[in-house]
């Protein structure tokens, strides 16, 4: 590499507990293509490089907290969408990974692009650090995920694929939206892809919440899903029954 | 060497020949690393007695605050024949003694001050006798008129424009921990005989003051210990000697604190480090076999109990700097001892499943020895208990072990004090925020409009130059040093002479050494103050007197508590001038001075007499509590936070660097499981890295709201949460803390 990647950094949250095992850094990167309707970081989505860090300084700004981690934490980075920087990510997880950090990736893998070979070579160099890649999975159908997000999910799955095949861990999260994202066919057909994927370690079932709907206010961005309710407790453990959460090696522990 | 059949199966000799229960402790004590699964649940009795104190604190809520009020007779050890929970339950009680005849009625103790002892009388709707009156103003002198009578024109002006406030001279100074052990390891009859030893040691002839004191001084210590055999032989104990079993040593060490509580109405009225202590003699009567596991956990919850029912009369001033009622019957667990082995015992479990037994409760005031190193099944279960009560504080025993060996009490929220071998003078705070603001003024207080401080120079241009605040400012911090200092002095000087705490010296040892503590409010206002006016620009705005009584702020300036060294150094350095400008002072009775970033509630009253700050603080606004980051400032999450507080050296503010947290129950983890290994994860990292102290409490801001609009809701009877250095139960606090409480960061992440 010639030229040492900047990343355009949104901000971070170092008492990250639910994004990735233990204590975690997380780092939310700048810029995101997709539009999902029920975005809670909608400021993320711009492509603003307003705080721009290279990957030692980010590293160093992350490592000042491994005395929380011990080894049951470490470093996540979100978004926005952090692919789309994967050449910063891959060089800040150089740097965890020989001091030995954690490191997670949590991606909607829409940059998943399999048919580019140099972006594949670039994703192979990334993933030679990543301990674990937390990976959206919105919805299986093509048609309601291009209506849901704006784009395609062929490359997403594929994604998710690849990564199994590498051997990487993988968590998979799968936002819970009443009538849109909560039908049974639809969780039994997700069920089915994941039974595919052999390094799946945890799903997870998140509910959907409004708790980010005042961002949308803020951008004036109108809210798509206005009117559309919280799901209850019962649905939620429906889903996660569907979806056999409690088998997977890293589910919650009771 | 002495001997007694009362120490049969005791190891050691040095405790033998003189007063030393910390030998005794090391000698004897056995640590435990195993897990809670060995607690017991609530007796019959504990449930019943519980019931019916639950039921009078019910009714004391409903009455205002306060259920009963003595009028008539002036509190002493000796006072009143017996009280109890409930006449008709008085066998139950494992544990016996109350500050008055009647429980949770409040005593009359005139000594700090008549007029303030009235005024709490007369506030509840009592009224008490006029002889007392006659008494306290004509023939006899207290500790408020006293100092009233010495302060100059200077102190009065500071302590109207509360640049110094909460100052002890309307109350008792309090923090004063007896080692109130000493009486059930070696009965009151020897205690006497030591002290009057002392007592014929004490000089060689020469009377000078020193000596005099002194001599006056011990001769009231063995007036109390006298009066404390009185006190229990009205209960039917002669405590004369040794206690001879767990029971006896629970109810002697009772009565050492009762002793306390009936004469003193200090702020801070601590327990002690006593759970190592009182293991030694269950597990004796455990090993004996006259004891069960579920009558040890009785004996501990019945004592703690009595340690939830301590109650002063205050005036509504006291309650708004300290609210809810607190009265810090602070009682430590854990700790690492000197060489090396873990100090927890099961009975550390017994007191934290006190709050499991009877539910969580502000008093005592449950404090954790903390060390990483403490065994993991402990660390667990205090976690465990922390996030379902929010009930406990940590505190860092590795820092604090090097100073003050592993025998120190806490003696208020955060302070440390070596048991029994020490005092601390304890002298409130000083608002450093009014203090630049003074400095920007040239000594005119912004809110009063009045010359307070000397008439230095003010800041004249329109925008404020960093070199030019920070000259100025370090000129009048050290005015203002030297006033509180001085204040300070006087103040302990009067309260020895006029309300002197004999019963609690009485277990301290005569050769005593003295701590002169010293206290900051408005820290991370100052901080982020003088980095807006070093990172960005800031306007003054004048009123029509040439006042700054606003300021306006153009870009953005790294804030405190975000682990930006830029912010964090200013910090540092503010904490090492104050110290160096305090330190440099005479202090009463050659006493070491220490200063605390602590303000306990009084972050409430500090900020609503303190006008607008650089920082972009609002006028008459909140402070942040203790050394907290100011409201909304922290922009990274928790660690960041903590790490900024892991900045400030311990070593600077001996007396102690409170920070308080609150984090969402959901943020912390999946499940309970998750939670409590986080919790404990952080709490290493944190306490690893140097800082002193940590309130934890696990809830979100949704239970707040809800238990302010509806306190009748049985599940917030006793709804606890912690604030700076205590905790309180949250429908106790006035609604603007509430309000207050409810706009502090709650860290949670979407």
């Amino acid at each position: 590499m010639a030229q040492t990647p900047t990343g355009f950094i949104h901000s971070v949250e170092t008492f990250g507990l639910v994004d990735g095992p233990g204590v975690r850094y997380v780092l939310f990167l700048q810029g995101c293509a997709m539009r999902c309707q029920y975005c809670h970081n909608p400021e993320t989505w711009a492509f603003t490089q307003d705080n721009a860090k290279t990957p030692q300084q980010a590293f160093d700004a992350a490592y000042r907290y491994h005395n929380y981690w011990r080894n049951n934490g470490g470093l996540t980075v979100s978004g926005g969408e952090p692919l789309l920087q994967l050449d910063f990510v891959a060089e800040l997880f150089r740097l965890a990974r020989q001091k030995g950090v954690h490191t997670a990736l949590d991606t909607c893998g829409q940059p998943f692009a399999p048919d580019n070979a140099a972006w594949m070579a670039r994703f192979d160099a990334l993933l030679q650090n990543t301990d674990l890649v937390i990976l959206d999975l919105k919805e299986m159908d093509e048609e309601k995920h291009r209506v849901l997000t704006g784009h395609s999910n062929g490359n997403i799955l594929a994604m998710a694929q690849y990564v199994a095949q590498k051997g990487v861990a993988l968590w998979v999260r799968h936002v819970l939206v009443p009538g849109l994202t909560d039908d049974a066919d639809g969780l039994r057909q997700l069920d089915a892809f994941l039974q595919t994927l052999p390094t799946v370690r945890r799903v997870e079932v998140l509910p959907y919440h409004t708790l980010g709907l005042f961002k949308w206010q803020n951008l004036g961005i109108p809210y798509p899903l206005d009117g559309v309710r919280t799901p209850t407790d019962a649905e939620v453990q429906a889903a996660e029954e569907l979806l056999h959460v409690r088998a997977y090696p890293d589910a919650p522990k009771e | 060497m002495t001997e007694f059949k009362q120490w049969e199966g005791f190891e050691g000799r040095i405790w033998k020949e003189e007063v030393n229960t910390r030998d005794f402790i090391q000698k004897n004590y056995k640590p435990y690393a195993g897990d809670e699964s060995f607690l017991a649940g609530p007796t019959d009795a504990t449930n019943k007695l519980w019931g019916a104190l639950q039921a009078l604190q019910k009714e004391e809520r409903a009455k205002g605050g306060v259920l009963d009020m003595e009028t008539e007779v002036v509190s002493g050890l000796t006072a009143y024949g017996p009280g109890y929970i409930d006449p008709a339950l008085k066998d139950l009680e494992q544990v016996v003694g109350l500050q008055t005849d009647k429980p949770l009625k409040r005593a009359f103790m005139p000594y700090g001050g008549i007029k303030m002892a009235e005024q709490a009388c007369t506030t509840y709707g009592y009224e008490p006798s006029p002889k007392l009156h006659e008494i306290f103003t004509q023939y006899t002198r207290t500790h408020n008129q006293a100092v009233f009578d010495a302060y100059t024109p200077e102190m009065r002006k500071a302590r109207h424009s509360h640049i110094v406030t909460g100052l002890p001279d309307t109350y008792g100074r309090g923090r004063i921990v007896g080692d109130y052990r000493r009486v059930a390891l070696y009965g009151i009859d020897y205690l006497i005989q030591a002290k009057q030893n002392d007592f014929a040691n004490c000089g060689d002839g020469t009377m000078t003051d020193d000596v005099i004191r002194q001599r006056e001084e011990l001769a009231l210590q063995i007036n109390a210990l006298k009066g404390m055999k009185q006190m229990a032989a009205a209960y039917g104990y002669d405590i004369s000697q040794p206690a001879a079993n767990a029971k006896e040593a629970v109810q002697w060490l009772y009565f050492g604190y009762l002793a306390a509580i009936k004469t003193q109405n200090g702020a801070a009225m601590s327990v002690g480090r006593i759970s190592t202590f009182l293991d030694i003699y269950i597990q004796r009567d455990l090993d004996r076999g006259i004891l069960t596991e579920s009558e040890a956990q009785e004996l501990i919850d019945h004592l703690v109990m009595k340690f939830r029912m301590v109650k002063f009369a205050r005036i509504p001033s006291y309650n708004q700097l300290f609210s809810g009622d607190p009265v810090w019957a602070t009682l430590e667990v854990a700790g690492i001892g000197m060489d090396g082995r873990s100090m927890v015992t099961k009975t550390d479990f017994r007191f934290l499943h006190t709050l499991e037994n009877m539910g969580p409760a502000p008093e005592p005031n449950i404090t954790v020895l903390y060390s990483s190193a403490l065994p993991k099944t402990f660390k667990d279960y205090a976690a465990r208990v922390s996030i379902d009560t929010s009930s406990i504080q940590y505190e860092n025993d590795d820092v604090m072990k090097p100073v003050w060996g592993d025998d120190y009490s806490i003696c208020c929220c955060v302070s440390a004090t070596q048991t029994g071998k020490e005092m601390q003078f304890f002298g409130a705070r000083a608002n450093l925020a009014k203090c630049l603001l003074y400095a920007i003024n040239g000594g005119v207080d912004e809110k009063l409009g009045e010359q307070i401080a000397p008439h230095y120079a003010p800041i004249t241009s329109e925008y404020l130059d960093y070199d030019e605040v920070v000259q100025k400012y370090d000129v009048m911090l050290d005015w203002l040093a030297g006033l509180y200092v001085n204040i300070l002095n006087l103040i302990q000087y009067m309260h020895d002479k006029y309300y002197y705490e004999a019963a609690e010296m009485a277990l301290i040892d005569t050769d005593v050494r003295r701590t002169f503590a010293t206290g900051i409010a408005g820290f991370s206002h100052v901080v982020d103050s003088l980095s807006a006016i070093k990172y960005a620009k800031v306007k003054c705005i004048r009123n029509e007197q040439g006042l700054v009584t606003d300021y306006e702020i153009e870009g953005d300036f790294p804030k405190y508590g975000n682990d930006d060294d830029r912010a964090d150094n200013i910090a540092v350095d503010l904490l090492r001038s104050f110290l160096e400008k305090i330190k440099r002072r005479h202090t009463y009775r050659n006493s070491e001075a220490t200063t605390s970033i602590l303000t306990i509630t009084s972050n409430v009253v500090y900020g609503k007499a303190t006008g607008a700050m650089p920082d972009g603080r609002k006028a008459y606004t909140p402070f942040a509590p203790g050394a907290n980051p100011s409201y909304g400032a922290e922009t990274h999450g928790l660690l960041a936070s903590l790490n900024s507080l892991t900045k400030l050296p311990y070593h600077w503010a001996l007396d102690g660097i409170s920070n308080t947290q609150t984090i969402n129950p959901g943020a912390l983890g999946h499940s309970e499981q998750e939670r409590v290994e986080n919790l404990v994860q952080v709490m290493d990292g944190y306490f690893d890295q140097g800082a002193h102290h940590l309130n934890v409490n696990v809830f979100g801001t949704e239970k707040l709201i809800d238990a302010m609009e509806h306190p009748e809701k049985e599940e917030y009877a006793n709804f606890t949460i912690r604030v700076s250095g205590y905790a309180v139960k949250f429908i106790d606090l006035t609604r603007e803390q509430q309000l207050d409480v409810i706009a502090r960061t709650c860290h949670k992440v979407l």
